[in-house]
């Protein structure tokens, strides 16, 4: 993954630090969180079979990790039979150099982008702009984000960050032509949006999506959407390149009565996302082009446990229902990849080698809240205790956990330490100093004991029951 | 080595030994649904959609009241009394986007999501025919309902570019509130023709 | 019935209140419990932040100990779960120890799973006349899916007034050493758990796992709540008789 994205740059615990202390930001992110947690939890609800769903959502998903090179063959058949073009790209600057030079060869100098977070990944915005390309992001939130000179914080509703007056200020400084008298009313907003991104969408000749899924026994691809500004850019531009995750795939045509059930339901909350548009190659005459990307999903594959989490759908319920997610918000993270899913993709993408990507997996209390809501049961807990063993440790804290491990390797040694702690109990400060203080900061302390409780029960067996 | 090959061989690598996956299809594959058309409305009006349930011989006249005097666009193939009384836009985008509207048939629809699907076949126009108008009038054919999305998926092509419409446009891009209307038509009209 | 009990390090050394609150209770329902001497800690702590190789040793440790036994009891949700759950994943199959896991993982239950599934008592003849409040914990209610196992043992205690918490499912922010290394956001969760617990009115909260109580509770003393935390276990091996 490149190092295009930082968002906040610091470790996790320090970023999500500073995001606890911002009220609106807390007051945003619990609205819009609680908000969608309860629609998504009623259109759940209504499915009887939502278990079997999911695990059938789980197994195709499975199926297609562990023959991706069969079924990836098959999709690039099929797209290409059905006039369309494939391109392979190992990472992010080949599949940048890839859209760049098909950009070229069109002879434009402005796209339009439906929203996709692997062109995200890819940091593609950026590679487009070296070469004089102005990409122009065409969802709302997309467009609050890219306007505001902002980081996306969500996958779902990447200005979720953000509130209506927020939004209103953004658009009047930074949109050009909005409306004079713009009023902090979403649906003012929206109409603000549609108005500026009309004519564009009109003239453009080029667009750049990515893909919810890819059906490899067909080769059709598949946006689902809400607002219709994919549907602009899928059908009216004479050249689409779409930029495809290899793990998109999904192996027949029928696996979409699955998915098409699952993603909606656990993304947006509804029965039904307002549209979706499937496509095969050339379609209506478009020229087509199709660049399957790799950037490290490979070398997740590759890892037994960690592999699970390139079933993702990219729905968003593992934020959505995140009580650390919900807190911290979407920057903490560093990536475009937030929340659950992201603490555990992000350092597989990406490797630990930051302190950023190594605090990852420990920004989770194993609630397993993410796990409940996932519709591809992702064990996210699982895969974050297999990150945290592999994550570098500091000199201390492994120290810490040997005397620990040493101690709780015999009663005797367990013992000491108990009585040793009851001896002292009145000693203990009500602050504790250095790291311990985390602890005291906010919290008291339980009372230590006069006795631990096994020093009660030898003398109770030996003396006998009261 | 080229990429093509180089991603093949880390995938090859990557999965060797693991093991192989059985798919279990619990699910419900035709939901029983007693009143398709009256479940697919109830669905659809959720969307906020505007939605008339009617006898397949009043359609027409329903349609010309609809559509009387308006610059609608109407695709090849449309049943000629379905446009009566309309004033055919032209194929232009420019005249694409000043046209009142577009009224169309469909593929498909689904009873349980509120969902109608168009194959741009005889009656559903192309993709922008169908996007760019903002009003949406949509006959749907008691016959055409599925109870879900399983049947759904059986019964269309995907070699032919499919449009999924649940509703108008709508994005809850701002603290999650919805707003219909965005990009897409901003008002969707539907008539199921029992 | 012979049952052993498993305390866990936390209430051991800090909560021995728990523990004699569970030896009173299992006496009184009709068991003989023995404390096996040699017990220390499931190894939650180690597997969790992320030294796994100390957890297996603590594994098979905790498998030798208990090998005799026919039932084993643990008054911890989060200890349970990580017995029952991750044992049999962590003691890899065919590696040394895998076949005591294999044998003494099932044995092992959570308090209230041991009451209303094996002892099928669900009225234990408790007395505690307050208002309480319950909170569920995480790995009680999606690690072990304990259900509704504490409320109902809780429902039949006698003067005692249940009250329904709000955001119950939510997490605390406990979340072991995660209460340290992400302090910041630990302490937001709590406060509003905290806030969550004020609102009942109640005069107790319960939970089934002092760990969690740990957290919440220190919160609470913190904002000097008057607000008392107790594990289930107290409540319900309190008596008329014994107050």
């Amino acid at each position: 993954m490149s190092a295009t994205f930082l968002g906040m740059p610091g470790s996790f615990p320090n970023n999500a630090e500073k995001a606890v202390q911002n009220s609106q930001l807390r007051y945003n992110l619990r609205k819009a969180t609680h908000t969608i947690r309860g629609r998504r939890a009623s259109v759940v609800g209504e499915l009887p079979d939502w278990q079997e769903l999911r695990a059938a959502g789980k197994a195709i998903k499975d199926e297609t990790l562990r023959h991706l090179d069969r079924y990836l063959l098959q999709l690039e058949e099929a797209v290409t039979d059905a006039g369309g073009h494939v391109h392979w790209a190992r990472d992010a600057a080949e599949a940048n150099r890839i859209v760049t030079d098909l950009v070229k060869a069109t002879g434009e100098t402005e796209v339009v982008k439906v929203k996709s977070m692997a062109t995200q990944e890819i940091g593609l915005n950026e590679a487009l702009a070296e070469h004089g390309i102005a990409a122009y992001e065409t969802d709302l939130a997309e467009l609050i984000v890219q306007l505001g000179d902002d980081f996306p914080s969500h996958i779902l509703v990447p200005a979720i960050h953000r509130n209506r007056a927020e939004i209103r200020e953004i658009f009047l400084d930074r949109m050009g032509d909005a409306p004079e008298g713009l009023t902090d009313e979403p649906a003012a907003l929206t109409e603000a949006a549609r108005l500026h991104l009309r004519e564009r969408f009109l003239r453009s000749k080029v667009a750049i999506s990515g893909a919810n899924f890819m059906v490899a026994e067909t080769g059709t691809l598949v946006v689902l959407e809400s607002e219709g500004n994919g549907r602009m850019c899928l059908s009216l531009p004479e050249t689409l390149i779409s930029v495809v995750g290899i793990e998109k795939l999904v192996p027949s045509w029928r696996d979409l009565e699955v998915f098409l059930q699952l993603l909606p339901r656990s993304s947006t909350g509804e029965r039904m996302n307002p549209y979706t548009s499937t496509w095969t190659g050339s379609a209506e005459g478009q020229e087509f082009h199709l660049v399957l990307l790799d950037n490290g999903r490979t070398g997740v594959l590759a890892d037994e446990v960690g592999r699970q989490a390139l079933r993702c759908i990219r729905c968003s319920a593992c934020l959505n229902v995140c009580p650390v997610y919900e807190r911290a918000g979407g920057h903490a993270y560093g990536s475009v990849y937030p929340g659950p899913i992201g603490a555990i993709l992000t350092p597989q993408l990406r490797g630990m080698g930051s302190d950023l990507d190594a605090s990852l997996p420990y920004a989770s209390s194993l609630c397993g809240a993410c796990f409940e809501a996932c519709p591809v049961a992702i064990d996210i807990p699982e895969v974050l205790v297999h990150l945290r063993a592999e994550a570098p440790h500091g000199a201390a804290e492994r120290a810490g956990m040997r005397l620990a491990g040493w101690v709780f390797g015999d009663r005797a040694r367990l013992a000491g330490v108990q009585r040793l702690a009851s001896r002292l109990r009145k000693l203990v400060p009500k602050r504790l100093p250095g790291p311990l203080s985390a602890w005291t900061d906010t919290r008291d302390l339980p009372d230590i004991p006069e006795e631990p409780f096994r020093d009660w029960w030898e003398r109770e067996e030996r003396h006998g029951r009261p | 080595m080229g990429a093509r090959e180089e991603i093949l061989g880390r995938i090859r690598q990557a999965v060797r030994g693991a093991p192989e996956v059985e798919i279990p299809r619990g699910y419900r594959t035709a939901p029983p649904v007693d009143d398709l058309a009256g479940l697919f409305a109830e669905r659809v009006r959720d969307y906020r959609a505007i939605v008339h349930v009617l006898p397949a011989a009043e359609v027409p006249a329903a349609i010309t009241e609809l559509v009387r005097g308006r610059r609608m666009v109407i695709p090849d193939g449309l049943p000629p009394e379905w446009s009566e009384g309309a004033e055919p836009a032209g194929g232009s985008l420019a005249e694409l986007d000043a046209a009142d509207g577009v009224v169309t048939g469909c593929a498909v629809a689904i009873a349980e999501t509120g969902t109608i699907v168009l194959d741009t076949g005889p009656g559903q126009g192309t993709r922008a025919q169908t996007l760019v108008p903002d009003y949406h009038l949509c006959v749907v054919l008691a016959g055409q309902i599925v109870a879900g999305v399983p049947e759904a998926v059986a019964r269309l092509d995907p070699s032919r570019p499919l449009t999924w419409i649940s509703g108008p446009s709508a994005t809850s891009d701002i603290e999650l509130n919805r707003v219909e209307g965005v990009h897409g038509p901003r008002t969707l009209e539907v008539i199921v023709s029992t | 019935m012979r049952v052993a009990l498993f305390l866990t390090c936390v209430n051991d050394t800090l909560f021995p209140g728990t523990g004699k609150a569970v030896v009173s209770l299992l006496r009184r329902l009709g068991c003989e419990v023995d404390f096996p001497a040699a017990q220390t800690c499931c190894g939650q702590m180690h597997l969790n932040t992320g030294y796994p190789q100390e957890g297996v040793r603590l594994a098979r440790h905790f498998t030798e100990v208990f090998a005799g036994y026919e039932a084993v009891v643990v008054p911890s949700g989060s200890c349970a779960a990580m017995i029952r759950e991750q044992y049999p994943k962590l003691v890899k199959p065919g590696s040394k120890g895998a076949a005591a896991v294999g044998r003494v993982v099932p044995r092992v239950h959570e308090l209230t799973e041991f009451l209303l599934d094996v002892l099928k008592v669900e009225d234990v003849g408790a007395y505690f006349p307050h208002r309480v409040t319950y909170h569920p914990t995480c790995h009680s209610l999606r690690g072990l899916h304990l259900g509704d196992r504490p409320v109902r043992l809780l429902g039949r205690v006698r003067g005692l007034e249940l009250v329904q918490l709000p955001g119950a499912e939510e997490c605390c922010g406990f979340g072991g050493t995660f209460a340290m290394k992400n302090a910041a956001v630990s302490a937001a969760m709590g406060a509003d758990k905290a806030r969550n617990v004020l609102g009942t009115g109640a005069e107790v909260l319960c939970a089934a796992d002092n760990s969690c109580l740990m957290h919440i509770g220190g919160t609470l003393a913190r904002q000097k709540t008057g607000v008392r935390v107790m594990h289930i276990a107290e409540i319900l091996a309190a008596t008329e008789a014994g107050g």
